[in-house]
């Protein structure tokens, strides 16, 4: 069947393409080109419309071991938002830490398509994939954590070779099914077990004698020339640690070129000037990034209200459980592995402190002047929960609105910011850069992201509306591999998206020495602790979907 | 990876039926006939080589088609004002099935575990914890302290593969590993070291170890304790064992719920948690909270992700409704609340459902006798015997890949399940 949407105003910065009226046809969930008889089967009118590739959330927590503590730990967060079953949809709950199946639905109503988990311990990758698995509608795929593993430390402090190194992360990836790499606090999971409590760039594992500046560059250069198109995901040291900035700017400068994204910047742009000792980085942040073509971020955004915090950064969530909200806990050592750590937190609009980290994500996003190399998140459910990207999309785009909530907040915390005196507003192209092209470029979606011919047709479809955050949160219609799944904002149909993945090449030597690892100290068979093809495939609702590699190489 | 070698041997076997989930079982096949070669003990060889027995649904004790069972469930279902879910002990697909089931009949999900499961779980929710897994325990533990349990009786192998293994990543010698019963003592040897050096074993009723445990943590925080004697522990003997804690380097303080078998022993769990959270205030230490056998973990997990709460869950209203109290389905049943009951038991055939009024339809393990038969058996295959399936451990974080190791033409408990619901 042809579909033809007619008349639309197009936004698709992967096309160059900046509000052209043009019309879109989709046959078999893919975008074509214009048939050469005419013909059509079904014409839907968007004239006037906004018309969007679908969403794409490069960094969310939708999935694994510590998502399903804080589901499991916060009954009286989910108690006001449950969600009933209705005839297409199963029950469920929202808020912080919502159920796959709502996290899926409510994705999908904002013109959401795709979502990334992007801390997948490789031991509890098949955890995050079943739950994957259970979240209709959108894409999915994730990043495998390494960096606080024992087996890459014990490499690194044999004088293991990068080869070695990357058939090491190349066989993870493969059997996690991974599309990216992520390193959170590097090597200060593992520091934390040997009850280091901080580990600065250049501070050493009491054990192992390495560094996270080492682990960093390990990693980097294993991910360039293994030719993976997500550059090293990093998650830096010493997160929400008043002073982090400078560490933070080293990190970036200190890679010497490569290509890294540092995740949730906000949290890592801290000074310590003024009264409070708290201060924001974020010009001294965007500077560098906007310096240096190699660096990619995305914002972590905090939002007031109540949420959770999960991380795999259990050095740093153990420090900050003091401010844990209601006080409960969890942090967890896992497998030799990685870890985590569970905090639920409730951002306050006249704390000091959060409202200057409101201001810091916000200055981050005025400042770095390349939206292809910014992102939209607000690290869900960390900083705020992913519901919240409409009203985030409207601060950025609304200088009224964001001066007016930063007049509300924190007197002292507004005069530590110069927020009020950012002009910027971003435009709808930028937006799709942001959520869209530049997003599934970052993630290396060769298919998503754009409304090309030969693209999946996974299309967005919006109202103009002066309130950026009414359009953003109720499409007219959102098209999942061209399947209408949204219409006027209601779930009309429910579908099950693919899981991304990348397939770098290895050499498949490095069992040799993996297996007797298994075997001597683990509690699992290396041969079980691989996931394989059928377990994502499942009864048929899931599928797998390899995306394309950059050319790799020595480095 | 599970996998044959020779004509019917598999190598590298994981075990659904305890909660430390070895895989490294080796297991011969003849038929339907299923032996442990090696590796077995007491736990695995029941949960492997229990013999098919029943092949054939029974409606009112009389043989039936698979089809017809299934329907005959779909109308107990459809007309029942109350119904449970309750038994789940299954595997992941199991358990994704009967959430939908529940979901779409309004029914109440519990597993037969969650008395004791639930003395970590309300923990959980309302102060957290900190926790370690089993590799990290294998490589790291210098102090192991176990509360109120007898670990060997239920996870056999649970000493010989996390404490006394031949190695330790991290240069210890294994010899020097410290292990201290607090409450029960051990049934057997399995805690003695290789060099003979036995757990030094404190000892005192169940019932006294909420007071022993509270003892002990003001001790861990340095108050002082006027009393010399708690249950039958003296307190100096504490004050040893509070310093032991704090003097290692990676202590782990392990407990099987299923164990503490007395009143509000969640409080007791409580307790330990803060002990252990406090005692990392200067070095680390992690609990080890022991369970999850046959499906215990994994269906919380499921349930988790799915709804957004563990067991006791209830779907009356349309929409996830969670109550620990009011949706304890043992509870339910007695208080004649309940009109259907769905059981839930693929792994073992001696956990049949409660004595109770309610219409009851088991999905069971083939080789389950009843004092009472049901209205509606239907025999199930075993996941990682009868078909593949997926298996979480007692830390619920690694989970096991299962296989079919045999074809025994048993219908998955997703298969039914997943039938009934789409009859619904």
């Amino acid at each position: 069947m042809l579909t033809k949407l007619t008349g639309g105003r197009i936004y698709d910065p992967a096309n160059s393409i900046n509000n052209e009226v043009k019309d879109i046809y989709i046959r078999d969930g893919k975008i074509v080109s214009a048939p050469s008889d005419g013909q059509f089967d079904k014409e839907i009118d968007v004239r006037g419309k906004v018309i969007m590739a679908g969403a794409i959330d490069m960094h969310t927590h939708i999935g694994g071991g510590k998502v399903n503590i804080a589901r499991t730990m916060l009954p009286e967060d989910h108690a006001a938002d449950v969600v009933a079953r209705t005839e297409l949809m199963r029950s469920g709950c929202g808020h912080a830490a919502p159920s796959t199946l709502t996290a899926g639905y409510r994705y999908a109503e904002m013109g959401y398509t795709a979502g990334f988990e992007p801390a997948i311990l490789p031991i509890n990758a098949r955890q995050a994939h079943m739950e994957m698995g259970d979240t209709p509608i959108i894409d999915k795929g994730g990043y495998v954590m390494l960096g606080s593993d024992d087996f890459l430390l014990r490499m690194m402090a044999s004088n293991g070779d990068q080869e070695a190194i990357n058939n090491y992360v190349a066989w993870t990836m493969t059997h996690s099914h991974a599309i990216g790499v992520k390193v959170v606090n590097p090597g200060g999971i593992n520091a934390f077990k040997f009850n280091q409590r901080k580990l600065d760039l250049d501070e050493k594992n009491k054990f192992y004698g390495i560094t996270p500046r080492d682990i960093l560059m390990r990693l980097a250069t294993a991910v360039k020339e293994l030719g993976v198109p997500h550059p090293l995901h990093v998650h830096g040291c010493n997160l929400g640690v008043a002073g982090n900035l400078e560490m933070t700017i080293d990190t970036m400068e200190g890679i010497n070129g490569l290509p890294m994204h540092m995740t949730h910047i906000q949290f890592h742009s801290y000074g310590t000037e003024g009264d409070f000792k708290f201060s924001s980085g974020s010009a001294q942040i965007a500077e560098v990034i906007n310096k240096h073509k190699n660096i990619t971020a995305d914002v972590g955004q905090i939002l007031f209200g109540q949420t959770v915090t999960a991380s795999g950064d259990n050095m740093r969530q153990h420090a900050a459980h003091p401010f844990a909200s209601p006080n409960k806990w969890v942090c967890m050592d896992i497998e030799c592995d990685a870890g985590c750590g569970v905090l639920p937190f409730k951002y306050k609009d006249q704390s000091y402190v959060n409202a200057l980290q409101w201001m810091i994500g916000l200055e981050t996003f005025l400042m770095v002047d390349d939206p292809w190399r910014v992102f939209l998140t607000t690290d869900h459910p960390n900083g705020a929960p992913f519901t919240s990207y409409p009203h985030l999309i409207r601060l950025l785009m609304d200088k009224t609105f964001r001066n007016d909530i930063l007049s509300t907040l924190h007197p002292e915390a507004q005069k530590a910011s110069h927020l009020a005196s950012l002009d910027r507003e971003y435009t709808l192209y930028e937006i799709a850069i942001m959520t869209r092209a530049g997003a599934a470029k970052l993630v290396g979606l060769a298919d998503r992201g754009s409304l090309s011919v030969g693209a999946g047709a996974d299309i967005t479809v919006y109202t103009d509306n002066e309130d950026r955050e009414k359009m953003f949160t109720k499409p007219d219609y959102v098209f999942k591999d061209g399947t209408m799944v949204v219409k006027d904002g209601e779930i009309v149909e429910v579908t099950w998206g693919t899981t991304h993945v990348v397939k770098p090449e290895y050499d498949n030597s490095i069992e040799k020495s993996l297996k007797p690892y298994f075997d001597k100290y683990h509690t699992q068979k290396m041969g079980n602790f691989k996931i394989s093809d059928d377990e994502i495939v499942d009864d048929g609702r899931g599928s797998i979907t390899v995306q394309p590699l950059h050319a790799g190489g020595k480095i | 990876m599970t996998e044959m070698t020779d004509a019917g041997v598999w190598q590298e076997v994981p075990s659904p039926f305890c909660g430390i989930a070895s895989d490294d079982l080796i297991i011969k096949v003849e038929g339907n006939n299923v032996s442990i070669i090696e590796n077995g003990d007491a736990v695995t060889k029941k949960g492997f080589e229990t013999p098919i027995t029943d092949t054939s649904p029974r409606v009112n004790g009389k043989d039936v088609s698979l089809d017809e069972a299934v329907t005959h469930i779909a109308d107990l279902i459809r007309t029942s004002k109350q119904p449970v879910i309750g038994g789940m002990a299954t595997d992941l697909n199991g358990a994704r099935s009967a959430m939908a089931l529940a979901d779409k009949s309004r029914a109440t999900v519990d597993n037969m575990d969650s008395e004791a499961g639930f003395r970590n779980t309300l923990v959980l929710q309302d102060t957290g914890w900190m926790v370690t897994t089993l590799t990290e325990v294998r490589n790291r533990v210098d102090l192991l302290l176990i509360i109120g349990s007898d670990l060997e009786s239920e996870y056999p192998r649970f000493f010989e593969r996390m404490v006394w293994n031949e190695e330790s990543m991290f240069d210890q010698e294994i010899e020097s590993r410290q292990v201290v019963y607090l409450g029960k003592r051990p049934s057997g040897d399995a805690s003695t070291s290789p060099k003979g050096k036995k757990a030094q074993v404190l000892a005192c009723e169940d019932a006294d170890l909420p007071e022993v445990i509270s003892v002990l943590r003001a001790l861990v925080k340095g108050k002082g304790i006027q009393a010399e004697q708690v249950g039958d522990i003296a307190v100096s003997d504490l004050a040893v064992l509070a310093e032991q804690l704090k003097q290692a380097k990676y202590s782990v303080v392990a407990w099987a719920a299923g164990h503490l078998e007395f009143s509000h022993a969640e409080a007791t769990v409580q307790t330990v948690c803060e002990m252990v959270k406090e005692l990392n205030l200067d070095t680390r230490s992690s609990g080890l909270p022991l369970g999850g056998k046959e499906g215990g973990i994994t269906v919380n997990q499921v349930s988790a992700w799915q709804s957004g709460f563990p067991m006791r869950t209830n779907f009356n209203r349309g929409y996830p409704d969670y109550d620990p109290y009011l949706s304890d389905t043992a509870r339910m049943l007695e208080n004649d609340e309940v009109d259907t009951l769905v059981w839930i038991s693929s792994f073992n055939v001696d956990r049949t459902p409660p004595q109770s009024n309610a219409k009851t339809i088991v999905l069971g393990r083939s080789g389950m006798t009843f004092a009472q038969e049901p209205e509606v058996f239907i025999p199930v295959g075993t996941p990682g015997i009868d078909h593949a399936g997926r298996a979480f451990r007692t830390d619920g974080v690694v989970s096991v890949p299962l296989r079919k190791l045999r074809d025994s033409g048993l219908p998955s408990t997703f298969d039914v399940l997943t039938a009934v619901e789409q009859e619904l």
